[in-house]
């Protein structure tokens, strides 16, 4: 146990990617076969079905500590994770100056795993026991085995790429290890990182292609006719492959994520064999792409029920054909690759084809751009019709060409504490501009200020109150913000006449003063602009 | 103490008024903080010692801090800790309060009844102050910046030896180690602690070593330091160990060091969440005001038959004492309850 709380102090005191891949494998190293294989369940978010309800935990803790619940209560809501505010509140307690060490796999098969055979009265005598007797870095650990939370904040792509480095195996390889179902044993963690790498080899897909931004005019690219246009999809890239009978859907990120995508699944399955498409995963009903946000929410989501699925359907919509019947078809042109994967979807109507975008000047195609935000894509992609298909980001061949976000300066005006993890800070803000000598609150907006901003603006908003109304305070009228936004409209709803799409925070302007920022006429003639 | 009920009964010897804690039969006010004729400090940090008053009565131990704080020109008079002075009606005292260098707990008595006011305080060991010391008192004014049962502090000791290792290891690495913490207090106490253990220069930032020369000057022993400023240009830091008030982070003045691990030394530091969400790498659990088991030790030492709390979690901390059969309430204050330390 003491070996993984130190795996996790030190990936929970970096934020250096390849510091933390470095303590993973080092981990990985030196723990026994055993141990790395259940710290591994762990890492890569699988959970103990729940052996006690935290509502035991609380009271226990309670107990012991003589806390009431009102004040459980209060220090909750300052600290914010119950696993931590438990073991906090349990350092009061007298501890052992030398406490016990168990291996992991020893505490999982020998102690937790068997509580779920124990009464609550067994099962507290149990773990007051291991409190008492545990460093609270372990405590910590363990209150998180026991609600079934414990997330140790690395991503599975770093557990991958540290797993590969002590197998000196590919990453796709250890991906594909790692699928499906497992029992976190010696005999698994060992095959896991066992160089024979035959089985992993047909799962593999390709380096993906990337387009750079396009700075320049789009005349300077030369004909129109040369170019293939398409709508920058706001979703997931992906890669879908069917070989030898099992489909895999490969992200962007190098992660396998087929479970995720039930009903892109069994389209692929359809495909011939030995076929590996180009795309973007999306959510798409009615031959249209819904915003990015349902699809984001979808993969928020650990449960795929139903009710999810039928909130959010998901589609590939295919860009590229770079293997058929087994062959590598990259190095030819994609005018030729394009040709063949239209031919081959026309039969499968469940992969749609990503359309090509028809113009005829590049000033028309610009007028088109305009149309993008109506249809919840980013832009256009430009991809010259004789580009093989390359590795990595590669300038020239394949350009994306961005609409850019409306922006407005505005004040903040009214703050709203968060949700959850987040409900003992302010998170949620409401923004003003200009109405004369007035400001108006205009829109929202949550998302977009790193986690340091967040805290620095807190404690500003906490000194610089105005009122409070229940939960929600006025502050003074200091702060800038700039804001992006999607689109406008006009809105009775709103007091301002307008309504903002998908506000997001840009940045904080601690530049400007609040004189600085935008007026709401100014903002009005964007209404035209949006339309 | 053998207090009589009657004192319920008076008007209380301390109220809050718009400029700040009064004392009307001393004519005097505490810590006020808006601008009054006669104010007592109880130390030197900027929520307690603000400009603008006529005159100041502070400790003599505290002295040149207050004077740098509130201006050379002030009229500032001092008290030896324990030296008693009338001022009309009362009597009033400073007592060690083990917060920082010169912070003192203030005692008022007026005919036979005595108020402490704390200001801020701390029960562990620190080689930079007078400590703590206990004042019977029929009514006890107390901080509670950290008046919740999830804040208890290590060994003092520890925690230094961590801040070594973590120096250390930033040493063995090349990086430099920035260590953020308030400039008045906590800044030379790390460097006392450190002096038992090591005897490198640290670096530090411009604010820090104003303070330093004062604490040198009180005689307390520290590892030496180097202004950051001096340094010359073009010079490495890999290895260094510098401190700096939080409020240098993330500015171009952190340029200069190259690589780096940022550390923060707080009692704030107690909870993950504040360590992550201001995107330290470090934090070490350091604080100069009592913790929970202090706080409620304290209160019961002091004797005293009422409490009245201020700063940060006064209210929670007022009604837990309530609970526990304390006649307890909070105080509206404008103290900040140091949001750095
Ligand atoms: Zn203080
Ligand atoms: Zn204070």
């Amino acid at each position: 146990m003491r070996r993984l709380a130190d795996l996790y102090e030190r990936l929970d005191q970096t934020t250096s990617t390849n510091a933390k891949v470095e303590a993973l494998a080092r981990y990985f190293q030196e723990a026994p076969p055993e141990d790395a294989a259940w710290a591994l369940y762990f890492l890569t978010g699988q959970k103990l079905k729940r052996l006690l309800t935290t509502k035991l935990l609380v009271g226990w803790t309670q107990e012991l500590t003589h806390i009431p619940d009102w004040l459980f209560a209060e220090v909750y809501a300052s600290v914010g994770d119950l696993a931590e505010v438990i073991s906090l509140l349990l350092d009061n307690l007298e501890r052992p100056s030398a406490p016990e060490e168990l291996p992991l796999s020893q505490w999982l098969t020998q102690r937790l795993l068997p509580l779920r055979e124990l009464d609550a009265t067994a099962q507290r005598e149990q773990v007051v026991s291991w409190w008492r007797a545990m460093p609270r870095r372990e405590v910590f650990l363990l209150n998180k085995m026991l609600t079934g939370e414990l997330r140790v904040g690395v991503s599975s792509t770093l557990v991958v790429r540290a797993l590969a480095k002590v197998a000196g195996l590919p990453a796709p390889d250890v991906a594909h290890r790692l699928m499906g179902t497992w029992t976190p044993s010696k005999e698994f963690f060992q095959q896991l990182v066992s160089p024979e790498v035959s089985d992993a080899e047909h799962s593999r897909p390709y380096p993906f292609y990337l387009a750079s931004p396009l700075e320049q005019p789009p005349e300077s690219l030369g004909d129109l006719s040369e170019w293939l246009v398409e709508w920058k999809w706001d979703g997931i890239r992906g890669q879908l492959l069917h070989r030898k009978g099992d489909v895999y859907l490969w992200s962007r990120g190098e992660e396998l994520i087929t479970d995720r995508f039930p009903e892109i699944t069994e389209a692929a399955k359809a495909l011939p064999e030995g076929t590996v498409l180009d795309g973007e995963v999306l959510a798409y009903e009615d031959c249209k792409p819904l915003p990015f946000a349902r699809l984001q929410r979808r993969i928020g989501r650990q449960k795929l029920t139903p009710r999810v699925l039928a909130e959010a359907p998901a589609a590939f919509i295919a860009y590229d054909l770079l293997e058929q019947d087994g062959q590598d078809l990259r190095a030819l042109p994609l005018r030729e690759r394009r040709e063949r994967l239209a031919a081959l979807l026309k039969h499968h109507p469940t992969l749609p084809l990503s359309p090509a975008v028809e113009a005829s000047s590049w000033e028309a195609l610009a007028h088109t751009r305009s149309e993008a935000r109506e249809r919840n894509v980013e832009g256009f992609m430009l991809k010259r019709l004789s580009s093989p298909y390359l590795t990595g980001r590669k300038r020239g061949d394949w350009w994306k060409w961005k609409i850019d976000p409306f922006t407005v300066d505005a004040v903040l005006l009214y703050a709203h504490p968060g949700h959850g993890r987040r409900s003992s800070l302010y998170t949620d803000y409401t923004f003003a501009v200009w109405n004369g000598t007035d400001l108006l609150p205009v829109t929202k907006a949550y998302s977009g200020l790193t986690d340091e901003e967040i805290g620095r603006l807190d404690r500003w908003i906490r000194a610089h109150t105005r009122e409070k109304f229940g939960p929600v305070r006025s502050v003074e009228p200091e702060q800038v913000f700039e804001l992006h936004f999607e689109g406008i409209q006009k809105s009775p709803r709103h007091k301002s006449g307008v309504a903002l799409r998908f506000p997001r925070i840009a940045r904080w302007r601690t530049d400007k003063k609040p004189q600085d920022a935008d007026s709401l006429d100014s903002l009005k003639e964007l209404l035209h602009a949006s339309a | 103490m053998d207090a009589s009920v009657s004192f319920q009964a008076r008007r209380p010897l301390i109220t809050v008024t718009p400029h700040g804690l009064y004392c009307e039969p001393g004519g005097f006010h505490i810590d006020p903080w808006r601008p009054v004729e006669r104010a007592l400090i109880t130390h030197a940090h900027g929520d307690h010692a603000r400009t603008g008053h006529q005159r100041y009565l502070g400790t003599r131990a505290g002295e040149a801090l207050l004077r740098r704080r509130v201006g050379a020109d002030s009229h500032i008079d001092a008290l030896e800790y324990g030296e008693p002075l009338k001022l009309n009606d009362v009597t009033v005292s400073f007592h060690p309060a083990g917060h920082v260098l010169g912070s003192a707990q203030l005692r008022i008595e007026h005919r036979g009844e005595v108020w402490v006011i704390s200001g801020d305080y701390k029960r562990a060991a620190d080689p930079t102050c007078a400590p703590f010391e206990v004042v019977r008192c029929h009514t006890f004014i107390t901080e509670a910046t950290f008046g919740l049962p999830i804040f208890r502090w290590d060994d003092t000791r520890e925690v230094a030896e961590d801040i070594l290792r973590w120096w250390d290891a930033n040493r063995a690495a090349g990086r430099a180690a920035v260590l953020f913490c308030y400039a008045l207090g906590k800044a030379q106490r790390i460097l006392a602690e450190l002096a038992r253990l090591t005897d490198r220069t640290a670096f530090v930032h411009g604010a820090v070593q104003g303070l330093v020369e004062v604490y040198r000057d009180a005689g307390v022993k520290m590892i030496p330091t180097q202004l950051v400023s001096e340094v010359a240009k073009g010079t490495s830091f890999a290895g260094a160990l510098v401190l700096a008030p939080p409020s240098a982070g993330g500015s171009t003045w952190m340029r200069r060091f190259g690589e780096a691990e940022t550390g923060f030394a707080s009692g704030w530091m107690r909870v993950r969440g504040n360590r992550r969400r201001r995107g330290f790498d470090r934090g070490f659990v350091l604080s100069d005001h009592a913790d929970w088991s202090e706080l409620l030790r304290t209160v019961a030492d002091t004797g005293a038959e009422r409490v009245l709390t201020t700063h940060g979690s006064a209210e929670p901390l007022a009604r837990y004492l309530r609970e526990q059969g304390v006649d307890a309430s909070p105080l509206a204050t404008q103290f900040e309850g140091e949001a750095e330390d």
